[in-house]
């Protein structure tokens, strides 16, 4: 066998008193797609940052090439060919494509200028090789998610990486982008690069990986070619116990249960158009379509974020203001895709952050004094409620999980005892574990007769969680799928325009 | 990451400001033996009450993730009407009693308003703070001189001044108005929805705008807030000088406000920090500027010691963050 192109030796890394990675070896060929799988909090990214650079381990030792390398800044790491693409995409949006590719290792002439000409070129070869329709003058912002990942796989062969790690890179992307993804990864396995591949979703890595290897709680539990291991089996191996069906049964509203809420011919200019449907009590409508199709644009014009016309009905009784807080007070609660962006404060505590939108509720007197007793309780009743771990209420959300984070999320937008719940992308980023739970609480909410509604990348999320299915193509409703036609082929039927709906 | 690493962190935040002071109380009590006396005590509470005030209602604003520059001006323009308006009422024969009182009330009022329109500027109009208030800044000052012809306003009622050097209990008046601010700010920032909602703008305005709550009154109270406390400064500093000197009244107070804010350990950037922090951080400029003066150092060089505090002061929370 010859000479692994990265090898990890004995890594450990403990923050603290806390020991975050324990001996985890683990080693890389060139031509080769390595899986990295676990929970969240299961170290995978600590150990990709030690890859990096970005942290040094505490005990163990890193070989390229079969020689000892120590990586004291993430620039040691880029020099000896191991790049990483973020989850974050680490851009400038400002700045073009080419100045984002060359960024730090400008190209310059004899006098010292930058050889603008050179890079242009240099940059248009590489995305020819990603067959990338890049152009290498756009500015960052008019760029889709898809690209800017493309970019930052051009950034990296610029650099002349060997290793490249991808860090859940499909989380922004559709299906179909997904493809041609792994159209450009296969493409960089045959020319001899070495791919570490992050994700969740499991038919991911047993699509693009050669071998999967399984973190839990900072070990290393597992390694398997990727022949020998069923997603799940990975899923098994993650967690450390059996999975049941990751989706609980699917629940229909009673028969005879009422229309509940009502949307006719909602309209925003420049996002979507007539857009309408009727939601019954107890009911989950699924929300589909590509990344821009604009759902979640409709969400936000129904929480009044957004400016639109139309009619919005709870009950039969429309909706008055378009203000988010007639939305509320309307009993409509909306839990945003963009979790650290808009829907949770990190630097909070729990009991900080579920209040938030039900505050004026634990308020008394005329300076509107918070009743903190009151306030501890509830945060302890949704903790519970939603199986929130953390040592207590009192505890900051930069101290938990990405699930647990998106948990308090959802318990922030449960508190105002909505009527109507909008989820969007309610699992994004978060592990199998914290799925289960989140899919659990959605079918508690509506058995208590509560309208979800579901938007949702994960067409298996949909298809798990739905019985009907409202699908968006460019800013238009496509059309409903119901009962047994909710099925990926159906849904991406409509979501691509290869068929037009009724 | 381990909860004790936290809670160390988290206690250097919140008490680094008060180790600080004890540790300059303790070097000046040795430098001088005049320091401790309570006539020079009560003195340097005094010097720091007419900013440390402007400095409460900073706190808001800043925690907010805003900035006010036009502090100064402000309470320059405000002291300058209160004044034209007591004198107004004396020369119409009214007892001195109303004269204060309409002094006060003008203050107050054009404080508040002059707040509100840099508050509408800044979320109607949604300029960067940083730029209505330094416009503001230049307006005030320009329309305080104008009034004035760059020189004095000096007042005609023997009561205001009184009133400006009365003591309570040993402490001088402003102090205590200093104090009762400074607890019921404390109340409202910790204990009340509006101070909550205060934080977590600074923290994260788009979480705030999607949990449904008005960001834009939210912000607008901050800085109408401040133009109130501007207001009492106003006054204050009005009656201790018997007057307001167009071109001097309030010039650099937003230096002395923002670095008592930052000493006190709230975050430059929004989202955290104390009203007691502010008073010590207030504290601890005016033992510095006591020290410096008993040292026999220039008064010249003073600017140049707050400078650096002030900066040093970020820089120990950036190292923090």
């Amino acid at each position: 066998m010859p000479e692994a192109i990265i090898r990890a030796e004995k890594i450990r890394k403990d923050f603290s008193t806390v020991t975050v990675l324990n001996d985890i070896s683990i080693e890389l060929h060139a031509g080769e797609v390595l899986g990295l799988i676990g929970e969240n909090g299961a170290g995978k990214s600590t150990l990709m940052k030690i890859f990096s650079g970005i942290y040094q381990p505490t005990a163990g030792s890193l070989f390229i090439d079969g020689q000892p390398v120590t990586f004291r800044y993430p620039s040691d790491a880029k020099a000896a060919g191991v790049s990483i693409v973020p989850q974050e995409f680490n851009l400038c949006p400002d700045l073009s494509v080419m100045e984002n590719v060359f960024l730090g290792e400008e190209i310059r002439t004899r006098g010292g200028f930058l050889d603008q000409a050179a890079m242009r070129a240099r940059t248009r070869e590489l995305l020819a090789e990603l067959s990338a329709s890049v152009d290498p003058d756009a500015r960052i912002t008019e760029l889709s998610a898809a690209q800017k990942q493309l970019v930052e796989i051009c950034k990296a062969l610029a650099h002349k990486a060997r290793v490249l790690i991808l860090d859940e890179p499909t989380t922004v992307l559709t299906r179909i982008e997904i493809d041609s993804l792994f159209r450009v990864l296969r493409e960089l396995r045959a020319r001899g690069l070495a791919l570490i591949y992050i994700s969740h979703k499991l038919w991911e890595i047993e699509e693009i990986c050669d071998r999967v290897v399984v973190l839990r709680d900072g070990e290393r539990v597992h390694s398997a070619p990727i022949a020998d291991l069923s997603p799940a089996e990975m899923a098994r191996r993650m967690v450390g116990r059996e999975l049941s069906d990751i989706f609980p049964r699917l629940v229909e509203p009673a028969a005879d249960a009422p229309v509940l809420f009502e949307v006719e011919g909602l309209s925003s200019p420049g996002a979507f158009e007539n857009i309408s449907f009727a939601v019954r009590a107890g009911e989950t409508l699924g929300l589909a379509g590509l990344v821009g199709a604009g759902r979640t644009e409709v969400a936000e014009a129904i929480m009044g974020l957004r400016r639109a016309s139309g009619r919005i009905a709870i009950q039969g009784r429309e909706l008055r203001g378009h203000k988010p807080k007639d939305a509320v007070a309307a009993g409509i609660g909306y839990l945003s895709e963009d979790r650290q962006g808009s829907g949770v404060m990190v630097p909070f505590s729990i009991e900080e952050n579920v209040t938030l939108v039900s505050l004026p509720g634990y308020t008394r007197g005329p300076l509107g004094l918070v009743d903190r007793r009151r306030e501890v309780a509830r945060a302890q009743q949704l903790k519970q409620l939603f199986a929130i771990k953390s040592a207590s209420t009192a505890q900051c959300l930069n101290e938990l999980s990405g699930g647990n984070q998106q948990k308090v999320s959802l318990a922030k937008c449960f508190d105002p005892e909505p009527r109507v719940l909008i989820v969007d992308e309610p699992t994004r980023g978060v592990d199998v574990g914290a799925k289960q739970d989140i899919y659990r609480l959605i079918n508690e909410l509506t058995a208590k007769g509560i309208v979800i509604i579901l938007i949702s990348s994960e067409l298996e999320e949909i298809i798990g969680m739905c019985r009907r299915v409202l699908v968006m193509r460019e800013g238009r409703a496509a059309g409903f799928v119901t009962g047994e036609a909710v099925n990926e082929q159906e849904i991406m039927y409509l979501a691509t325009g290869i068929r037009e709906g009724a | 990451m381990g909860r004790i690493a936290t809670r160390n962190k988290f206690s250097a935040e919140r008490y680094g400001s008060l180790i600080a002071l004890a540790i300059l109380l303790v070097v000046s009590a040795t430098l001088s033996s005049h320091f401790l006396q309570p006539e020079n005590l009560f003195n340097i509470l005094r010097q720091v009450s007419y900013t440390g005030i402007i400095a409460l209602g900073m706190t808001f604003v800043i925690i907010a993730g805003g900035i006010d520059l036009s502090v100064g001006s402000m309470a320059g323009f405000a002291g300058a009407l209160a004044i034209l308006a007591m004198n107004a009422l004396g020369e119409a024969g009214r007892p001195e009693w109303v004269g204060v009182l309409g002094a006060v009330a003008v203050a107050l009022a054009v404080g508040t308003l002059s707040g509100a329109l840099n508050g509408l500027m800044i979320t109607k109009g949604r300029i960067a703070p940083f730029i209505v208030t330094l416009g503001t800044m230049a307006i005030f000052r320009s329309l305080c001189l104008f009034m004035g012809n760059a020189g004095e306003f000096n007042s005609t009622n023997n009561l205001y001044s009184e009133i400006g050097s009365a003591t309570f209990l040993m402490i001088p008046v402003p102090v205590w108005i200093m104090m009762a601010i400074a607890v019921f700010f404390s109340v409202i920032l910790l204990r009340t929805r509006y101070g909550r909602y205060v934080r977590a703008v600074g923290s994260n305005q788009r979480v705030v705008l999607y949990a449904a709550i008005n960001v834009d009154r939210i912000v607008f109270l901050t800085y109408l807030v401040n133009g109130l406390v501007v207001g009492v400064t106003a006054v204050l500093i009005s009656m201790r000088f018997n007057g307001v000197g167009s071109s001097t009244l309030g010039v650099n107070y937003e230096l002395d406000a923002i670095a008592a804010v930052i000493i006190g350990g709230t975050a430059m950037a929004g989202g955290s920090g104390t009203i007691w922090g502010t008073v010590v951080g207030a504290v601890i400029l005016g033992v510095i500027n006591n020290m410096l003066n008993m040292a026999g150092v220039s008064p010249y060089l003073q600017g140049t010691v707050k400078g650096l505090v002030i900066i040093g002061a970020v820089l120990i929370q950036r190292r923090k963050a």
